[in-house]
């Protein structure tokens, strides 16, 4: 430290509960290994069926959302202007301490978390998708109806493999989006990753480990994802 | 083959077909002209329903298309349609474009599909460009393969929206001798275009329109030479 002076304040911050860089211990993440792989594991999770439910209802609300009937499309707009503008914790507290035990009685931490990222994500999927649709040129419904094909057939064959091209970025980082913000699930007691990283906070009073630990392995996940969607991108665009 | 009765189609306040009357015959080719925003494309969009008609009839081989009762795919699959801006499916190759419709369609096995794609392609002296993307085609071939998709559905009548609009003139000639080769064997045609060169002709009749009427009718030697109204006479003035 002889080649840089810090402020009061920096040092504090740095060195707070005698903590220093210095004295970073390894040891003790690999001693917690075992939980952070399962927190790891546990996010793995939570995030893929956040994922899948998020991208099954995102398509039948942007179905929705796209319905001629305005009084019909009314609840989708409404679901999806909710979602996208309040926040996603609000969202975790409302599902996880309201409509979990108003369902079931009781609440669960893991049903509320994937069901509060399911939701929240299919009103950006919902929008992602109805982009994706009107992006395609109309000519392409037109030359595909008058083809005799019926609507669903000129959606199928035609408009979605033209749209779902376009969607994949987009949708891409909505997932990584899903997959950080997961890590709020730990606020109710779900043992993701953060969970386990406050859990090591706990035992050991230790700041840099568990923090820093659980960041690397959110960047491992999110740069695996956005490999594998733009692997996925470019066999799309050459096929 | 198609008769039109009092034929009219508004866009919210908008009247763009005002009173529409004609009668279409078998292997007639018939050519629609006329100036810019008179209705042409929306009259022809109207021949396969993809305009919705606000007031009066089309019928297609007596059958009523505006009759709620009628599949209008059924009738859709009948009438081919061939647009300005081509679209194809960028997605497909080209013999898949073809084929795509007939087999979703018409439920025809994929072979034989193939090989009436694929004679369609010599048909449109396209046959080498089987395999590639639309947008590796140049306009020309585009609108030779969009008459080939439209005709693998085997239509009965083909209906054209200036389909040489968005061409390089180096390739109007590619196409349009496609379409005399098509009026030859006898198919039935509406075709919209400003090449007045092929109305002559090809054309069995030609349809001058303007403001949303069909202004004045005739065999082309007679609406060329001797037009009957002060519109058609200012119209052609300006394009011959
Ligand atoms: N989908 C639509 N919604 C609203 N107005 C429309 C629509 N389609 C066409 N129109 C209007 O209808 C009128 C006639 O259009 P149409 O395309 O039939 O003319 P056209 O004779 O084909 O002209 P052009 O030679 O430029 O192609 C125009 O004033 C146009 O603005
Ligand atoms: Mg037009």
């Amino acid at each position: 430290m002889n080649c840089v002076t810090l402020s009061p304040s920096v040092t504090q911050f740095f060195f707070r509960r005698g903590e220093r860089l210095m004295d970073f211990r390894f040891d003790l993440i690999i001693d917690y290994l075992p939980y952070f792989l399962r927190g790891t594991l546990y996010t793995i999770g939570i995030s893929l069926a956040g994922i899948l439910l998020g991208t099954i209802l995102g398509l039948l609300f942007g179905l929705g959302k796209m319905l001629k009937n305005k009084i019909l499309a009314f609840p989708f707009n409404l679901y999806i202007a909710f979602f996208r503008g309040t926040p996603f914790f609000v969202q975790l507290l409302l599902i996880h301490f309201g409509l979990i035990p108003a369902i079931l009685g009781t609440t669960n931490g893991l049903a509320a978390g994937i069901f509060a990222l399911s939701l929240n994500s299919a009103a950006y999927i919902a929008e992602i998708f109805r982009a994706g649709i009107q992006s395609i040129d109309r000519g392409q419904m037109e030359a595909a109806r008058s083809l005799g094909m019926n609507h669903i057939q000129a959606m199928r064959y035609v408009i979605l493999p033209q749209a779902f091209k376009r969607m994949i970025p987009p949708l891409g980082n909505e997932f990584i989006v899903l997959l950080k913000e997961s890590s709020l699930i730990s606020l109710i007691a779900v043992p993701e990753l953060i969970y386990w990283a406050r859990a090591f906070n706990g035992q050991y009073y230790k700041v840099w480990e568990p923090y820093l630990t659980a960041a690397v392995i959110y960047f491992v996940l999110t740069l695996t994802l956005s490999f594998l969607l733009s692997r996925l991108e470019k066999r799309l665009a050459t096929e | 083959m198609i008769k039109v009765e009092k034929l009219k189609k508004s866009f919210g306040a908008n009247e763009v077909l005002k009173d529409i009357n004609v009668t279409i015959k078998q292997q007639e080719v018939v050519v629609v002209i006329g100036p810019s925003g008179s209705g042409k494309s929306t009259f022809l969009r109207c021949l396969n329903l993809l305009e919705t008609i606000t007031a009066g009839h089309v019928s297609i081989e007596g059958v009523d298309i505006t009759d709620k009762q009628t599949d209008i795919n059924k009738i859709r699959a009948e009438v081919g349609m061939v647009f300005q801006q081509f679209n194809l499916f960028p997605h497909k190759t080209v013999l898949e474009n073809i084929m795509l419709s007939p087999i979703k369609v018409k439920k025809i096995a994929e072979e034989k599909a193939r090989e009436t794609a694929l004679s369609l392609l010599k048909k449109v002296g396209l046959e080498d460009k089987a395999n590639a993307y639309p947008d590796s085609l140049s306009g020309g071939q585009k609108q030779r393969v969009a008459i080939a998709r439209a005709l693998a559905m085997e239509p009965k009548i083909m209906l054209f929206d200036e389909p040489t609009s968005a061409l390089d003139p180096e390739m109007v000639g590619e196409v349009l001798e496609v379409m005399k080769q098509l009026a030859k064997e006898g198919m039935t045609m509406v075709v919209v275009t400003h090449e007045m060169g092929f109305a002559r002709e090809v054309g069995d009749r030609v349809l001058f329109m303007d403001g949303g009427y069909i202004v004045e009718e005739n065999v082309p030697q007679e609406l060329f030479d001797n037009p009957q109204h002060e519109r058609t006479q200012a119209f052609l003035s300006k394009v011959l």
